[in-house]
């Protein structure tokens, strides 16, 4: 279990990163928490020339709220996201879904910005970021452009991120006072992906859903928020049975996941309302 | 590639060392520096077995470059005894209340609850569960790992308010 060699780069900021990104292509890659991108490396699935240790820079940390968006760094850990009042009360979805990824030590390193940019379906984090309407800044050689998160997932694995681009920071609309948030994540044990999850925001009159890990991307339906924003429970359920393409797997196959997946919609839905005030 | 130098705070001393960049830090720990606390169970980030405290945090040390921890401070298990060599708190309740069998997950257990007592010196049983969640025992079906922690943290808390 030991990597291919490598060289280690740990730039001080984002520019000297891009740089660095710019000048070896397609041999380098960005470690964040490493928590996905390491194993991978131990298991020679990913092999690269140069590692761009984005630790030491400052720019891709902090979290901000102000004018009616939260401002989220790459590199803020799922533990740091745990422990933040203020997303606690403005945003509780991200905390019930950061409590719900693996266990202590991988939430220490793992870091929110490499959770939605590796594009593994199994991440929690982006459906969540679908559910909610989130934006991701992107800076690369030609400056900064952001992509909405519907868009941004275009296969297993791949992402609408350019080779040489640095995903700096996660802006989120804050969702109206008194919108209902949930993340309901049926697993098998704790440190397993989702069989089957789902994100759920229901306000008065408007709702969004979205669900991990049952097609090779996160999966958000527009017709199964509109269901829902209308009243219509089974309605949504049905859109979103409709829109997920779930494979056969260590987890069970097609039918067990289907229903897996509308009974983990139905309780997020059931909790989402229940919060709504 | 070349091994690059790499420095860090181990268990309060400063202690340096010559890598290659795709030395994890369980081998650097073991290997180079013969310390031999953390131990490697899965080496798949699992188990737990190579959990170590850096920058006051629990981290698994089979997922980390050496050359990533440059810089930090680490503890690991040896770092948790009293000064004169006895067993410390935690290591002594994990005796007392049998929290191990083969001793093989110990090390790690022992080092992640550290951790856990500084953040929440209060626990619930639930709380230990899930704040232990990433060390793995094959052994001890985990009743006697709860209990030792459980009464780390009463122990702990009596000494400190002892203190006061
Ligand atoms: C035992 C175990 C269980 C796990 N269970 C779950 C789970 O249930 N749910 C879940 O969601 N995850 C799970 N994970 C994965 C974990 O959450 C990872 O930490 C996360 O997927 C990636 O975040 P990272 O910071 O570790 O990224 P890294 O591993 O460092 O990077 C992942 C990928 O994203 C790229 N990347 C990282 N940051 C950036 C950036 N800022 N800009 C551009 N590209 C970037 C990297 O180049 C790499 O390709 C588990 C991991 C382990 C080891
Ligand atoms: S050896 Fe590191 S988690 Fe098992
Ligand atoms: S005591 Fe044997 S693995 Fe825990």
């Amino acid at each position: 279990m030991i990597p291919a060699g490598f060289e280690y780069h740990r730039p001080a900021d984002l520019a000297a990163a891009i740089g660095i990104l710019q000048q070896h292509g397609d041999e380098a890659r960005v470690v964040a928490g490493g928590h996905s991108l390491i194993p991978m490396m131990k298991l020679r699935m990913a092999e690269l020339g140069h590692l761009v240790d984005l630790r030491d820079i400052g720019e891709l940390r902090g979290i901000g709220i102000a004018g009616g968006t939260a401002e989220i760094g790459a590199m803020t850990t799922q533990h740091e996201l745990i422990g933040h009042g203020g997303l606690a009360s403005a945003l509780p979805v991200l905390r019930e879904a950061a409590l719900q990824i693996a266990d202590p030590q991988v939430r220490y390193l793992g870091t929110i910005g490499g959770n939605v940019a590796n594009g593994d379906p199994g991440n929690d984090m982006p459906a969540v970021m679908q559910c909610l309407g989130a934006r991701f800044r992107l800076c690369g050689p030609e400056g900064e452009r952001e992509v909405a998160a519907r868009d941004f997932y275009e296969a297993a694995f791949f992402t609408a991120r350019a080779e040489e681009e640095i995903l700096s920071r996660i802006l989120i609309p804050l969702p109206p006072e008194g919108t209902g948030q949930a993340y309901v994540k049926q697993k098998r044990k704790i440190g397993d992906y989702a069989t089957a999850a789902a994100a759920v925001i229901a306000g008065r009159d408007s709702a969004s859903v979205a669900m991990t890990n049952l097609s090779d991307t996160p999966v958000w339906s527009a017709e199964a928020g509109a269901a829902l924003a209308a009243g219509h429970v089974e309605g949504c359920v049905e859109a979103m049975l409709a829109a997920i393409d779930p494979q056969e797997d260590m987890r069970g196959p097609i039918p067990f996941k289907k229903h897996v997946a509308a009974v983990v919609l139905r309780r997020a839905i059931g909790a989402a309302l229940a919060r709504r005030a | 590639m070349d091994k690059i130098p790499v420095t860090f705070t181990l268990n309060g001393e400063t202690v340096e060392g010559l890598a290659e960049p795709r030395m994890l830090l369980i081998h650097f720990l073991r290997e180079t520096l013969g310390v031999t606390g953390p131990h490697i169970g899965c080496e798949t980030s699992h188990c737990g077995a190579c959990t170590v405290d850096m920058d006051g945090r629990s981290v698994k040390s089979c997922t980390l470059f050496a050359v990533q921890a440059s810089g930090s401070e680490i503890v690991t298990v040896e770092g948790l005894a009293n000064p004169d060599g006895t067993l410390g708190v935690i290591q002594e309740m994990f005796r007392e209340h049998h929290g191990l069998q083969c001793g093989f997950c110990t090390p790690g257990m022992i080092t992640r609850a550290w951790r856990l007592l500084q953040e929440t010196p209060n626990p619930s049983e639930e709380q230990v569960r899930f704040g232990m969640a990433g060390n793995l025992c094959r052994c001890t079906g985990y009743q006697n790992i709860v209990k030792a922690v459980l009464a780390s943290a009463a122990e702990l808390n009596a000494a400190k308010e002892a203190a006061e």
